[in-house]
């Protein structure tokens, strides 16, 4: 998809036309989710966390993960790392508060798992949650798929 | 029977209103609404920097005394919209490569503390510098030997992209928005990509046929202008560094990158950059600039030691200079793997 993706937009590019991303974007059911587009799957106090679909999709091809060191604080929120895509580096905000007891090094030599698999492969960071109260502050799959409905109709 | 013509007019109009009053209510109506839309336009056009705050920054000498910098920066909201005056002021080149990290840091630090919106454009360096993406590998993008043996300095910023190597013809121009202050513009790298383009194309007004082209900015199919940009939670920085002019001397400290744009065709640098100053004036360029960030924002001026002392974090910046050491253990690095070795 990835590369399919990169094609469409080099021939874009070529034909000196925008090129539009995706009119959907995936949304897994289980999982909840921050307005900044990051998601998160929790089991008891563990938390597994990456970057949505969606953000992904926009984002673009990603060449390079940024990760934190394992026994890092984040705080929900806050940055913890950061994606380059092409000419960008955006920030990863955490969903949750907590530390950081796993890291996905595979993405150190395959960045684009967070493109071609978002919610399994691509994902970014586990984190032992300090505060599970704090997930009343995200989206379920439902509010985040309107969410982001909303937010592309508005541009 | 009316008593007199007057009175038989007036009788005309109420009985003509009495039948048709929906009519001229609707034909009221719209006309109305058309009116106030048109007015809407109008006022749009004339007044459409109302709701984008952009404020100028009278630059601060940072101890050198030949340092250039115009800085524009982004102005507190006028509830009413009124558009404060616009100040500048020029300073002389930069001589040090430190004011160039400087000037980096500057905009890290705006980008993560300041709640405003700016625009800096500053002049280059009088000894070429590389200045690299966030992820770049000095092995895989520069000649390392040679850059060793020529002590040029090596800088990597906190934003993507790729390498550029600047020196004192080269002309920087920085935005750094809130990402609700453009209008209708999603904060991620195609659209934001994408608007200054169309902000550029105001400036150059279809000058040497430029457009944006993957992501770089050419004339033609000759790159003049390359991008780069960082994006946080609320904000994002779109910075451009043009080649007015260059050294081809200096090409040669840069390898071809290994993820080039496809117009490239595998161009050496040559083939590929054109200069900026053989399309328009260097003054006219800034000139034009300023000019059509003015349709988009309202510019006023501010202190810069206001900036800089005001910054109430203890914000640590990621740019910095690669040691030599550094650059010297990654070409130890890429020949023990070209050898075979662990």
């Amino acid at each position: 998809m990835a590369s399919t993706m990169l094609w469409a937009s080099r021939a874009a590019s070529y034909l000196r036309i925008s090129v539009f991303h995706r009119g959907f974007s995936t949304v897994l059911k289980d999982l909840k989710y921050a307005d900044s587009h990051e998601w998160v799957k929790v089991t008891g106090n563990a938390a597994t966390i990456g970057i949505t679909d969606h953000a992904q999709d926009h984002l673009g091809d990603v060449v390079y993960v940024e990760l934190p060191e394992v026994g890092a604080a984040v705080k929900q929120g806050d940055s913890f790392g950061a994606v380059e895509s092409v000419k960008a580096t955006s920030d990863v905000n955490s969903p949750v508060s907590g530390k950081v007891v796993e890291v996905n090094e595979e993405l150190s030599s395959s960045p684009a798992l967070v493109n071609s698999s978002p919610y399994e492969d691509g994902w970014i960071i586990k984190v032992e949650m300090n505060d599970a109260a704090e997930l009343k502050n995200l989206m379920d799959s439902e509010k985040y798929s309107k969410f982001c409905e909303d937010e592309d109709s508005k541009h | 029977m009316p008593a007199c013509i007057h009175e038989l007019f007036v009788e005309f109009i109420v009985s003509v209103y009495h039948r048709h009053h929906h009519t001229y209510m609707h034909a009221f109506g719209i006309g109305l609404t058309g009116l106030v839309v048109a007015l809407g336009y109008l006022m749009k056009q004339k007044n459409h920097h109302i709701s984008l705050p952009l404020q100028l920054l009278l630059p601060r000498r940072f101890g050198i005394t030949d340092s250039s910098f115009y800085v524009c920066g982004p102005a507190l909201k006028d509830i009413k919209g009124k558009s404060p005056s616009l100040k500048f002021e020029r300073r002389k080149k930069n001589t040090r490569p430190g004011i160039l990290v400087r000037q980096l840091h500057i905009e890290e630090q705006l980008l993560r503390t300041s709640s405003e919106n700016w625009c800096i454009i500053n002049d280059g360096t009088n000894d070429p510098t590389i200045v690299m993406g966030f992820s770049g590998k000095p092995a895989e993008l520069l000649e390392i030997e040679s850059v060793l043996h020529d002590q040029v300095p090596v800088i990597r910023r906190f934003t993507g992209g790729g390498t550029v190597i600047v020196d004192h013809q080269t002309i920087f121009v920085t935005f750094i928005c809130n990402k609700e202050t453009v209008p209708d513009l999603q904060p991620y790298p195609r659209p934001i990509m994408s608007w200054s383009s169309s902000l550029y194309s105001k400036v150059f007004g279809g000058i040497g046929d430029f457009h944006l082209r993957e992501n770089d900015y050419v004339f033609g199919n000759h790159k003049f202008g390359g991008n780069a940009q960082s994006i946080t939670k609320n904000k994002w920085i779109h910075h451009t560094s043009f080649l007015w002019d260059f050294d081809v001397r200096n090409m040669a400290y840069l390898k071809l990158p290994k993820l080039a744009p496809a117009y490239r065709s595998a161009r050496g640098h040559l083939d590929f950059i054109c200069r900026l100053k053989d399309y328009m004036p260097r003054s006219t360029f800034i000139d034009k600039t300023v000019e059509a960030a003015g349709t988009q924002f309202s510019l006023r001026s501010l202190e810069l030691e206001a900036v800089v002392t005001c910054s109430e974090t203890e914000f640590r910046p990621s740019t910095r200079f690669l040691t030599n050491e550094e650059l010297a253990a990654a070409a130890a690095a890429v020949s023990e793997q070209q050898l075979g070795l662990p």
